[in-house]
């Protein structure tokens, strides 16, 4: 069944590498977020559904990996160069952050990443030399070397697809990984696993770590993607919150269901979008109400219900 | 008979508590220890001092001559310290395989999960618990997962055991079905100290017995002794019937 | 003398600190749930003043008599009828639900009411006390007693009412309130009711000084977060003493580090304190 789920989740991801091929700005775009989103919920699995801590520290990796980017890039790095130092800066950070943080449980630990975010996004708006302050930074460099509009939006998809697939397949790894197991003890009796020899310390700031270093890449590919970056547009709080819910829409837990629930989510939010615009935000918050009070378990528990009905052993 | 573990001076205050009061006692190898002592004399204490889960206000812990006292845990775990604990503490949703697995595969480096889980099955058969295997643990009875604790501890290859109160709230022949694997235990040369209640099983299985009361030590030596030494006859039963007995003996 | 003026804007935003806090507090720690509509329902409670002034010429004082039982009963249901559902789930659940109708309630005053910030102007001003070269707007000294007799009040119900004390038991011992014979599920909807109407009735307040916007929901969000961590959870006094504390942080940090720098200072304040000190200046260690 889990096999079953996550190699149908693989085979979808490899189809939408196809996307490019429809020659559609419009599709490439979306497609663009969506694996964007994807990467997001599937690297918030590692810390929030493998190990159970409620991480809102999403928005702060993005956001440090676009700012990280930009600058770089903006300092004549090439891109997937500047990709690779945010994803490094992103993942000692947090490593670092990890065994500090990580001491804190519950509604604690969910505040404080919260607050890490706010921080990053002050030290942003401040630091203006480095960054443009509040007035944003704009990143007029193109990376791709392409001259048309088409080929920019085919390469950027196809970066943020195949960081999306990298991210999918490292984060299935360290599912099967003795750090996975170890995770789950942790998430499970954190008392009881530290008593079997897990260094749960070292184990939930990995977990913490690798829950963002993906992020950030992606945040600096953002960056690249639209040119211009503002503090509140990348340490938005919703960049923390959207991730959680699609993760919840996919059932808890899962890599494949955290990809799913990424692009149903962003199928329903791009559709509300477009009829919508002015309550847009309400109809997410609808959504979200919804998804908790009647799915508690996401979509996966609707096929986990009628396995059951079919037979005992499921 | 080589020393495993050596407590030297060990104290333990919570607060204005003193729960450990400069404890020092020696185990040897091999040997299967009786812990006594009424409730709330430190037992518990102790073992979460030697473990690491609570640090020593003052004393030294020793394993195998190393100095373990400022180890945490996890590190305790690795260097061959394994225990049960009063209240089960099983991972709920992992399968009963897989709870002991976890406890083989993070207690020795360089384990894969695929040999943890061969070793964790036959622990599991040695337990009694085999048939078991593929369901989660939490819905298994107290009995059981007393049980799934042992085959955990026992996983972790350790040199030395500590059985907290394994057979609280156990009946007549559970007890008996885990007296019976307490001495297979002991027999493959893991080091036992037993915390226990029923007096029945202490005198069986132990060699050794050492009392604990108000965080002191009080008593040290065979079972006989312990059962004619009249302070601990006072910490159990009471001074009245101490002298009571005294003066029928 | 700057430092004196200082010191008294500090304690008179102190005091709205503080009654910002101090439902939010209750909430988390009567129901162990964040309550992410906190900020939004401040802000309602501010275009409930704005809306009563601008149309009836009732004056904000006035309206926290119609404010404080519409939020309660406001926050019961919204108790009762939703958070209800899931009040034993894992903090995730709770904590993204109430994000899920803060984000509903927020765009609906947006579609109601715009994102451009509008001003409850007082005519005739109140205009403004000095005493030596200190100044201070009465229109401040007003929303400054009234935060604090509002907090003040809280305290006294939580105190000495029937339901109050009922409200601590189930916060210090669920199991053991519920097998005294509280009903546990009103106590939370109450507790729930009481934050709610502290927070509209802060905004009514706010109303009188700062501009208001929909917009403005998360920084009032974030700073009810810092004072609940700096004063000690589910606390009263806990609520004062941390919003003081942070209003002096804020205004001589603001002198000495930069006013672009207040909001990186409370938030580092708040990490360091849930790592150092999460019991806060005061009260107990909370929940985990």
């Amino acid at each position: 069944m889990k096999q079953r789920v996550y190699y149908g989740a693989l085979a979808l991801l490899v189809l939408l590498g196809c996307l490019p091929f429809l020659d559609s700005s419009y599709a490439l775009r979306i497609g663009t977020f969506a694996c964007m989103y994807a990467i997001m919920s599937v690297s918030w699995t590692v810390i929030g559904g493998f190990t159970g801590y409620p991480s809102f520290a999403t928005a702060a990796f993005f956001g440090l990996g676009a700012y990280c980017g930009g600058v770089l890039i903006n300092k004549g790095w090439p891109l997937f160069a500047a990709a690779g130092a945010a994803g490094v800066v992103a993942f000692a950070g947090a490593l670092a952050l990890g065994l500090v943080l990580l001491r804190l449980r519950g509604h604690y630990f969910a505040i404080a990443s919260l607050a890490v975010a706010e921080v990053l996004r002050e030290l942003t708006n401040t630091a203006t030399e480095l960054t443009g302050g509040g007035m944003g930074l704009n990143i007029p460099v193109s990376v791709t070397g392409s001259s048309s509009v088409m080929g920019e939006a085919s390469f950027f998809f196809w970066a943020m697809w195949a960081l999306l697939l990298l991210t999918f397949i490292v984060v299935r790894l360290i599912q099967e990984s003795k750090l996975g197991f170890g995770l789950v003890c942790i998430k499970q009796n954190e008392s009881a696993a530290d008593m079997i020899g897990v260094n749960a310390t070292i184990y939930k700031s990995l977990a913490f770590a690798f829950s963002g270093v993906f992020v950030a890449m992606a945040g600096a590919l953002y960056a690249a993607w639209v040119h211009y970056i503002e503090p509140p547009d990348v340490f938005d709080v919703l960049f923390a919150v959207k991730p959680i819910v699609m993760a919840l829409l996919g059932g808890l837990g899962s890599p494949a269901g955290a990809l799913l629930g990424a692009f149903a989510f962003l199928g329903i939010e791009e559709a509300v979008w477009r009829n919508y615009l002015q309550i847009h935000s309400g109809v997410l918050g609808l959504l979200v109400v919804v998804l908790l009070l009647f799915l508690p378990d996401g979509m996966m528990s609707i096929s986990k219900r009628l396995s059951q009905l079919g037979g005992r052993r499921g | 008979m080589a020393e495993v573990l050596v407590l030297e001076k060990v104290s333990r205050r919570f607060g204005g508590v003193q729960a450990l009061q400069g404890v020092s006692l020696s185990v040897g190898s091999g040997e299967v220890l009786g812990l006594i002592g009424p409730n709330g004399a430190g037992k518990t204490t102790l073992v979460n001092v030697v473990t690491g889960v609570r640090s020593a206000s003052a004393g030294r812990v020793l394993f195998e001559g190393r100095n373990i006292t400022r180890l945490q845990p996890f590190q305790t775990a690795r260097i061959g310290l394994a225990r049960t604990f009063q209240i089960v503490q099983p991972f709920p949703d992992l399968t009963v395989l897989d709870n002991v697995a976890a406890a083989a595969l993070f207690s020795q480096r360089g384990t894969r999960l695929s040999e943890a889980r061969e070793f964790a099955a036959e622990q599991l058969e040695f337990v009694g618990l085999g048939q078991f295997a593929a369901k989660s643990a939490h819905t298994l009875t107290l009995a059981m997962r007393k049980r799934l604790e042992l085959a955990k501890a026992v996983a972790m290859k350790p040199k030395l055991l500590f059985l907290d109160e394994v057979n609280a709230g156990l009946n007549a022949s559970e007890v008996d079905h885990a007296m019976v694997l307490i001495r297979q235990i002991a027999k493959r040369g893991i080091t036992i100290v037993l915390i226990e209640h029923l007096m029945k099983v202490v005198l069986t299985v132990c060699s050794r017995i050492v009392v604990l009361q108000n965080g002191a030590l009080i008593a040290d030596g065979t079972p006989q002794d312990i059962v004619n030494d009249r302070r601990v006859v006072e910490a159990y039963l009471g001074k009245k019937y101490a002298q009571l007995s005294a003066a029928r003996g | 003398m700057l430092i004196l003026q200082i010191l008294l804007n500090a304690i008179v935003l102190g005091s709205l600190y503080a009654c910002i806090a101090a439902g939010f507090s209750l909430v988390w720690g009567v129901l162990n749930v964040i309550n992410l509509m906190h900020g939004s329902f401040i802000v309602l409670g501010s275009y409930l003043a704005w809306g009563a002034y601008k149309a009836l010429g009732v004056a904000p004082w006035t309206s926290l008599l119609i404010a404080a039982p519409v939020f309660f009963i406001l926050g019961y249901g919204i108790q009762r009828g939703v958070l209800n559902r899931v009040i034993a789930a894992p903090v995730l659940v709770t904590l993204t639900l109430t994000f899920g109708l803060d984000l509903i309630l927020n765009n609906a005053m947006l579609v109601a009411f715009k994102a451009d910030y509008r001003q409850l102007v007082l005519d005739p001003s109140l205009g403004s006390l000095s005493v030596g070269s200190l100044v201070v707007p009465v229109d401040r000294i007003v929303a400054m007693i009234f935060s604090l007799l509002l907090t003040l009040a809280l305290f006294f119900v939580l105190r000495r009412s029937r339901v109050g004390r009922a409200i601590v038991a189930v916060r210090m011992d669920r199991d053991a309130a519920r097998l005294m014979g509280v009903d546990v599920p009103s106590i939370y909807a109450t507790a729930f009711g009481l934050g709610t109407a502290m927070a509209g009735c802060a905004g009514v307040l706010l109303a009188m000084i700062f501009p208001i916007s929909p917009i403005a929901s998360g920084s009032y969000l974030g700073k009810a977060f810092v004072v609940c961590v700096l004063g000690g959870l589910g606390s009263v006094p806990g609520a004062v003493v941390g919003g003081l504390f942070l209003a002096i942080v804020e205004s001589f940090g603001s002198l000495v580090l930069g006013p672009e720098n207040a909001v990186t200072l409370s938030f580092g304040l708040l990490i360091v304190f849930l790592i150092v000190r999460p019991q806060g200046l005061l009260g107990k260690r909370g929940f985990e």
